[in-house]
């Protein structure tokens, strides 16, 4: 299992990693040869047009999905080998995730789907709500933590997902295009609270995005085209930050 | 974790209660069904034992031939018994209290105008003694009428009611086809046999009587003794037994052309035969707990299929194949087992009303209660297990994007 990341490890280290679906002349080549190193804090964007391996990079960071090849190692222990359920139990303690879709459970209400990763994470009831509850403090959400997801909006339900990810004590959060579904003002108060949270945290995060504005939050971009890292460079800070 | 789980199964079977009912209706009924004919046999069973349990423990019933007793009757090439054979046994065995030949016949009664098919028996005072059945009218048998076969006769209840109504018909003649005999008393009220049949429709003669005028023999079909109080029956059974090798002069080694059986085997009998309806009734009930459990089966498949997005959520966040197998199987097993629960509650109703009706003993077993607890929590594996595999095996990145 990884070590708490101190010192100059990165979380997260790409060596040559390589992901292929199918066989032959079927053969797409979804990651092709990616070396990368986030470090702890960093908030990271990834850019590149559809077909560029963004997703599958996020999959594979986000240990959903397995290399072909090459070495990925989390907190400089190589995990690319690992069994599904090794993964399994690495995303509980290690990995946040929120998504474009929210991915709330429906007809739950907003604590309970906070305290879902704790479930599995074998914490009892009581320390549960307590920690889900501080969670959805921390995203604003604090009073609507009996409503269900269909009574959110938008913006909101993308907070629960965070609380979500928060309440795990995640040290990385992957994000997939997490203001994909809102309009632009719910997308930078979604950034801001990322913001605020990584400053709070240490949090490190992974986002995927499409848009620029977005990817501006962040302190750096990798663009993607083909499977490759084309360009990673820090983000230039043209928006300005609130207070 | 696991109460977790359960809490969790609970819930999901709740958000969906029309669906969840319905889908264990199946069950429901199956186990309903096996539960109500169970108890039900049970009941008619614990009513036999009863009945046969009246007649007198002490009891014993001697008939040639092998395992001849029962509502089929005898027919046998075994040779018959004659009154010297109950005077040896009588002389032989102390113990036996009071013995009595039996034959019986069926045969048109008249009185007057007043026709009554009935059950004519030719028995000795002894008999009445045997199997404890006391005169409400007039008299028993006199000595001197046994030994010279007078013409008298013991009228049952019914066969009263039938010729005479509520008069007292002692010293009234009743035909017997041309054997004109005069009545001499009125047994008391038995009521129904364990066989169902009436035994108060009956006319009894003296044995002699009936072998003289009616059977035309002098043997004798059947046996019955009452074994002194306190004395043991299963004793007295293997004296008699051995008094009757030693008088039928049975080798060694060979068997018994005689049966000598006392009442708890006659109840065993009759309760086997209520228990072998019983299990077959109970068998194609059990039919219905497995098309239950088909039904549960495609339920959680549809259900699998529904919440694919859900399946993926927790496999992202963290949860474990196993976990989500264990998700779907324990909330297949809550279905099955609310099913179960709800039938047995049905059935016992069921079996509580038919017993009523039947007026029968109300017995629940606990045992076939557990067991249809226990068996429908099995259909909730069994049938559960498919669907919670296929949950198991997905795709976390599949399910997710599953709209």
């Amino acid at each position: 299992m990884p070590q708490d990341g101190s010192g100059d490890t990165p979380v997260i280290e790409f060596r040559n990693i390589s992901r292929v679906y199918g066989t032959g002349e079927a053969e797409v080549r979804a990651l092709d040869g990616v070396d990368l190193k986030i470090h702890h804090g960093e908030f990271v964007a990834i850019m590149g047009p559809s077909g560029s391996g963004k997703s599958t990079a996020m999959n594979v960071i986000g240990c959903l999905d397995s290399p072909t090849g090459g070495e990925y190692l989390f907190n400089g222990v190589d995990v690319a080998g690992l069994s599904q359920d090794q993964r399994a139990l690495l995303r509980r303690h290690y990995l946040g995730f929120v998504f474009q879709g929210f991915n709330l459970l429906p007809r739950t209400p907003a604590l309970e789907n906070v305290e879902l990763p704790l479930i599995y994470k074998g914490i009892p009831p009581e320390e549960r709500r307590a920690r889900a509850m501080e969670a959805l403090e921390q995203v604003g959400l604090a009073q609507r933590a009996a409503h269900d997801p269909s009574e959110l909006s938008g913006g909101q339900q993308q907070r629960v997902a965070i609380a979500r990810a928060l309440a795990a004590s995640s040290e990385v959060l992957l994000a997939d295009e997490p203001t994909g579904n809102l309009d632009s003002h719910r997308s930078v108060e979604i950034m801001e609270l990322l913001v605020k949270l990584r400053a709070e945290r240490n949090l490190t995060i992974v986002m995927v995005t499409h848009e620029d504005d977005m990817a501006a939050f962040a302190d750096r971009l990798i663009w993607m085209v083909d499977g490759r890292v084309e360009r990673d460079e820090p983000t230039r800070k043209e928006v300005p930050h609130v207070g | 974790m696991w109460a977790e789980t359960i809490r969790l199964a609970i819930k999901a079977v709740a958000r969906n209660a029309l669906r969840s009912v319905l889908t264990v209706l199946g069950v429901v009924i199956g186990v309903a069904a096996v539960i109500a004919m169970v108890t039900v046999g049970q009941g008619s069973s614990d009513q036999v034992t009863q009945d046969v349990g009246k007649l007198g423990t002490n009891v014993l019933i001697v008939r040639p031939g092998q395992n001849t007793m029962g509502p089929g009757g005898s027919s046998t090439s075994a040779r018959q018994f004659e009154q010297r054979d109950i005077d040896r046994l009588i002389a032989e065995i102390p113990q036996i209290e009071a013995a009595s030949g039996a034959e019986r016949t069926t045969m048109m009664a008249v009185a007057g105008n007043v026709n009554h098919q009935a059950t004519v028996q030719g028995v000795t005072n002894a008999y009445l003694q045997a199997t404890d059945w006391p005169v409400s009218l007039g008299r028993t048998f006199l000595s001197a009428e046994e030994d010279s076969g007078r013409p008298v006769c013991l009228l049952g209840e019914t066969v009263r009611q039938d010729l005479f109504g509520n008069a007292d018909p002692v010293g009234e003649k009743v035909r017997l086809k041309s054997l004109s005999c005069e009545v001499v008393g009125v047994l008391e009220a038995k009521g129904a046999s364990s066989f169902g049949n009436d035994q108060d429709d009956t006319v009894m003669i003296p044995l002699r009587t009936f072998q003289r005028r009616i059977s035309g023999t002098s043997t004798i079909s059947m046996i019955y003794m009452a074994i002194e109080d306190g004395y043991s029956t299963d004793l007295a059974k293997s004296e008699i037994e051995a008094a009757l090798r030693d008088m039928r002069r049975i080798g060694l080694g060979e068997e018994d052309d005689f049966s000598v059986m006392d009442m708890k085997q006659l109840a065993s009998m009759l309760t086997g035969i209520t228990s072998v309806l019983t299990g077959l009734l109970a068998a194609v009930a059990a039919v219905s707990l497995l098309v239950g459990g088909i039904g549960i089966m495609n339920i959680m498949l549809v259900s699998v299929t529904e919440r694919t997005r859900e399946i993926g959520i927790r496999l992202a966040i963290g949860a474990q194949a196993r976990q989500v197998l264990q998700q779907f199987l324990v909330e297949a097993i809550v279905l099955s087992l609310m099913g179960g629960l709800l039938g047995i509650a049905l059935g016992l109703g069921l079996a509580a009303i038919a017993a009523n009706v039947m007026a029968i003993p109300f017995s629940p077993d606990p045992l076939v209660v557990l067991g249809a607890f226990g068996f429908s929590a099995l259909v909730g594996v069994v049938f559960g297990y498919f669907p919670a595999r296929r949950a198991a095996r997905m795709d976390p990145i599949e399910a997710l994007r599953h709209q």
